[in-house]
């Protein structure tokens, strides 16, 4: 051994190391695991036979402001968040929120029914809801016997 | 609302170790700007609604809390994942006291505006000594 195996209070290069492989392990789960979302909004996606649940995190928007286009399986979300702006004798101290325009748009495995979509926005979340086209649902067939 | 603790309006308490592996915690994004009288605090708080807001105030140090009220819509599976659903919580230490009883606090469509205003400092007073 080459270092000398210290208990109590001295020194364990091993415990160092050992100690700053944790931290490192922290700092890249950190990254994977709490990564801020590159694209804005965020979105889950929800889905039963009937159709998909789409679930946007887009808070402080006016519902005018937001502008969902469905065709065929392609839904759009457009919008824009406004920028918070300073009064006379106001100084930033911090600015994390981000504004201005965003697009996203989702191709789902099945053509929407599109007169039937309903969106709510509540509490800054904006639910869409994507019922799967009649057409477009599988077929169940009987199989007939002689 | 704004000194008042909130008591989080969920079902029976949980076991802590419980608790923090269902609710992940979350820093939500602030506008912090300061005038002259007054800190103004923005939060971005997707899916809290009014009643679940807590704040917290010890002299300058304000602790925001937000228990997210919006569940998993009924009958669907999650399937793609961008973002996970927990409670908000940030600490702040401001620069200086602040007047407990006159602040405001007002959520809108998962925004939170809290205005804080700064305590006015007492004026040193100027005491002269009468002869006599």
């Amino acid at each position: 051994m080459l270092w000398p195996t210290l208990t109590g209070r001295g020194w364990n290069p091993w415990a160092e190391l050992e100690r700053l492989q944790r931290e490192m392990n922290r700092l890249f789960e950190s990254y994977s695991g709490n990564a801020a979302p590159s694209e804005f909004p965020a979105v889950n996606i929800w889905t039963n036979s009937d159709g998909v649940v789409l679930t946007a995190e887009v808070p402080g928007i006016k519902t005018e402001d937001l502008d969902i286009a469905v065709q065929d399986d392609t839904v759009t979300i457009r919008g824009s968040r406004p920028r918070e702006e300073l009064k006379d004798g106001e100084t930033w101290l911090r600015r994390e929120r981000g504004a201005g325009a965003f697009v996203r748009s989702f191709s789902l495995p099945f053509s929407v029914d599109a007169d039937k979509v309903t969106a709510t926005y509540r509490n800054g979340v904006l639910e869409l809801t994507l019922p799967r086209a009649e057409a477009d649902k599988p077929k169940r067939i009987a199989v007939n016997t002689e | 609302m704004a000194d008042q603790l909130q008591k989080r309006p969920t079902e029976q308490p949980v076991k802590m170790q419980e608790k923090a592996e269902q609710t992940p915690l979350y820093a939500p994004d602030v506008d912090i700007f300061e005038r002259e009288d007054a800190y103004v605090i923005v939060a971005d708080v997707p899916g809290v609604d009014r009643d679940s807001v807590e704040i917290d105030l010890d002299r300058n140090v304000l602790t925001l809390r937000a228990h997210l009220a919006t569940g998993a819509p009924e009958g669907y599976e999650l399937t793609y994942r961008e973002y996970r659903s927990g409670d908000f919580e940030r600490v702040f230490t401001l620069g200086n006291e602040i007047d407990r009883d006159a602040v405001e606090a007002s959520i809108r469509d998962g925004v939170l505006r809290l205005t804080l205003p700064k305590v006015t400092e007492a004026k040193p007073r100027k005491i002269t000594v009468q002869a006599g």
